[in-house]
């Protein structure tokens, strides 16, 4: 797991931060040269030179003019949209996470049960994580079409009059959901993995105790998988903040903001010039804002792995 | 009748019936799996099948309820069509080359920083080392909008270079990650012995450990082409002419001028599914790439 690979490389810092020889200056420099400048590029600067941004007013054709903290000042107290974008995504967050979370385990468990087949649904139910992007968004939006699309036909079939999704408020989000649902094959191959990583004597001796099926999945599944929930958790928060291609595709935003995700609404404020007035700074405002958020969630979680999350040998030094 | 005979007999008793209701059990837990496991293949095939078929439909059978499924007559030319509507062997080149270049260029530049990580002994290493893990936390969004503005200063914008830089410059941090974990996994003595043969380590890195990790070369083109092959934020932003769009671009815009009360969506799906054959066809024929690759960096990451 990645923080287990950090506390290794801060300690492996601490040990070799004794003055030495060091054999392949040279070379080392060289072969890292083109991701250092990447990094510096790429990376570091865009990120600091954000913040300066944040507090100018920048359309791209006038240069920076510094504001101090207008930006975020305007959008906590005078940006409705801004509220309503970060509610979007909220929302978006918390139910596509957790239910992906859900659908990708219980794949992931039926699979195991040594079923025949194997091969052939895991191929199955991992292909539509391999497809993505406006393929995919222009394909579910026919499959949401109200009048004439296959889900409402589905769901004809047992009776149910099917929503206007899309062009529904109060359904385009949900639909946005069920889309991502559709995508759970990435995460359900890494439980698979983990599943097949638990050595069966533990399953053997909670068997001997006399367990049940509940039991053993309580005891010994869930402990020894948590360090993949764990990093299924946090790329999926992180994945899921940034949502922008089902907006701008399939919804424009809408209908009644309804999907005005976050991320929709800063490429908007950067280069759509209806919303000219904020431009280049205020968007990179609102790209601040939503670093932090995302780095909130992912120390939250982080800091509260220790008291969920098994790692084989102990944590020791749980700290990053 | 001897009371030795009678706990034997007891036990026999005892467990036939449960042994029975240990088999019905049993089979309905299978019935469970596999009905469950039918459902959930059904789920994935729907919007895959609507697509193949609305694809194939002259327009008059489209916008029927309740659908019809099979096609009739089966209209071949709608993709002909709708590959002519826009330019789309255009975009396709287009997007070819972009992700071309990505894939061999994150391939090699991603290889080279892992190999310094991983085996050489240079001053900082293991700080840089703590910047490529931080650097796989930071969302990408938040260098969107300050990266457009640093390559319309440099004037890049509408040319494909701020769309590779990425892969020529290391790559993502996570190639990076996966290279150095897969390279520390190759024995020290295969080093030793180049080195007695009187190989450098930049010899050893190219016949000694590039021809070891194949498989995770593997995983790391096959990943950098599906991103690029994907990708659509990046190809909106810094791509304006009509004639440079990428095939995710030109499917949007497509979309986009398909506006109105009945949308040609027999097309819309023909071209769609045209842009999930490299994908699908890269799944199939490298799955045992991707299963391992996601279970790296999942799982071992």
């Amino acid at each position: 797991m990645l923080a287990k690979e950090q506390r290794e490389a801060w300690s492996a810092l601490r040990r070799g931060s004794q003055r030495r020889k060091h054999k392949d200056t040279a070379l080392g420099f060289l072969l890292v040269a083109p991701w250092l400048v990447g990094f510096a590029l790429l990376t570091a600067w865009p990120i600091l030179s954000s913040l300066y941004y944040s507090m100018t007013r920048y359309g791209l054709l006038s240069q920076p003019k510094w504001i101090g903290f207008q930006n975020y000042v305007r959008l906590f107290t005078g940006d409705k949209l801004f509220w309503r974008s970060l509610a979007v995504t909220f929302y978006y967050t918390f139910t596509a996470v957790p239910l992906g979370l859900v659908f990708g385990l219980m794949l992931a468990l039926l699979l195991n049960e040594n079923v025949k087949l194997q091969g052939f649904f895991r191929t199955v139910f991992y292909l539509p994580a391999v497809l993505s992007g406006v393929a995919v968004a222009v394909m579910w939006t026919w499959v949401f079409n109200p009048r004439y699309g296959a889900l409402n036909w589905l769901l004809s079939l047992v009776g149910i009059k099917g929503p206007a999704w899309l062009s529904s408020p109060q359904w385009a989000l949900p639909a946005v959901v069920i889309m991502s649902l559709w995508g759970v094959g990435g995460g359900m191959l890494i439980y698979l993995g983990g599943l097949q990583g638990i050595p069966t004597d533990l399953y053997d001796a909670s068997k001997v105790d006399g367990a049940g099926r509940l039991q053993r999945f309580a005891n010994v599944t869930l402990p020894m998988l948590s360090p993949v929930l764990f990093y299924n958790l946090v790329q999926g928060i992180i994945g899921s903040f940034q949502v922008f291609t089902p907006a701008y595709v399939m919804t424009g935003g809408g209908p009644a903001y309804a999907t005005h995700f976050y991320v929709f609404y800063l490429y908007q404020s950067a280069f759509s010039y209806q919303h000219g007035a904020g431009g280049m700074g205020y968007s990179c405002a609102l790209a601040w804002i939503l670093f932090v958020i995302i780095m909130f969630f992912t120390l939250l979680i982080l800091k509260s792995s220790p008291a969920w999350v098994y790692y084989e040998g102990g944590m020791g030094d749980s700290r990053i | 009748m001897s009371q030795a005979n009678a706990p034997t007999r007891d036990r026999i008793e005892r467990s036939v019936p449960r042994y029975r209701v240990g088999s019905l059990n049993k089979i309905l837990w299978q019935a469970l799996i596999y009905g469950l496991l039918f459902v959930g293949t059904c789920i994935m095939f729907v919007p895959l099948a609507w697509m193949i078929s609305t694809s194939l439909k002259q327009t008059q059978q489209i916008f029927v309820f309740p659908p019809i499924w099979i096609p009739n007559p089966v209209e071949w030319g709608n993709y002909r069509q709708a590959l002519t509507v826009f330019p789309f062997a255009l975009y396709i080149r287009n997007t070819l080359i972009i992700a071309g270049i990505a894939l061999i260029s994150a391939t090699l530049s991603s290889s080279m920083a892992a190999y310094a990580f991983a085996r050489l002994d240079w001053p900082g290493r293991d700080l840089l080392f703590i910047f490529v893990l931080s650097t796989l936390m930071i969302p990408g969004v938040v260098t969107l909008v300050p990266q457009f503005i640093l390559w319309n200063r440099l004037g890049f914008v509408d040319t494909i270079v701020p769309l590779v830089a990425q892969a020529v410059l290391g790559g993502s941090p996570i190639y990076v990650f996966l290279l150095r974990q897969f390279f520390r996994t190759i024995p020290r003595e295969m080093d030793e012995a180049a080195l007695l043969d009187g190989c450098s380590k930049l010899g050893i890195l190219w016949r000694v450990v590039l021809p070891l990790s194949k498989e995770a070369l593997g995983i790391v083109a096959i990943f950098s082409f599906l991103f690029h092959w994907n990708d659509f934020m990046g190809p909106l932003i810094y791509l304006n002419s009509a004639e440079k769009r990428t095939l995710a671009l030109g499917l949007s815009a497509f979309r986009a001028s398909e506006g109105g009360v009945q949308p040609a969506w027999n097309l819309l799906m023909a071209v769609s599914l045209v842009a999930m054959v490299p994908p699908i066809t890269v799944f199939f024929l490298a799955q045992r790439h991707f299963i391992q690759g996601i279970t790296i960096t999942g799982v071992k990451g």
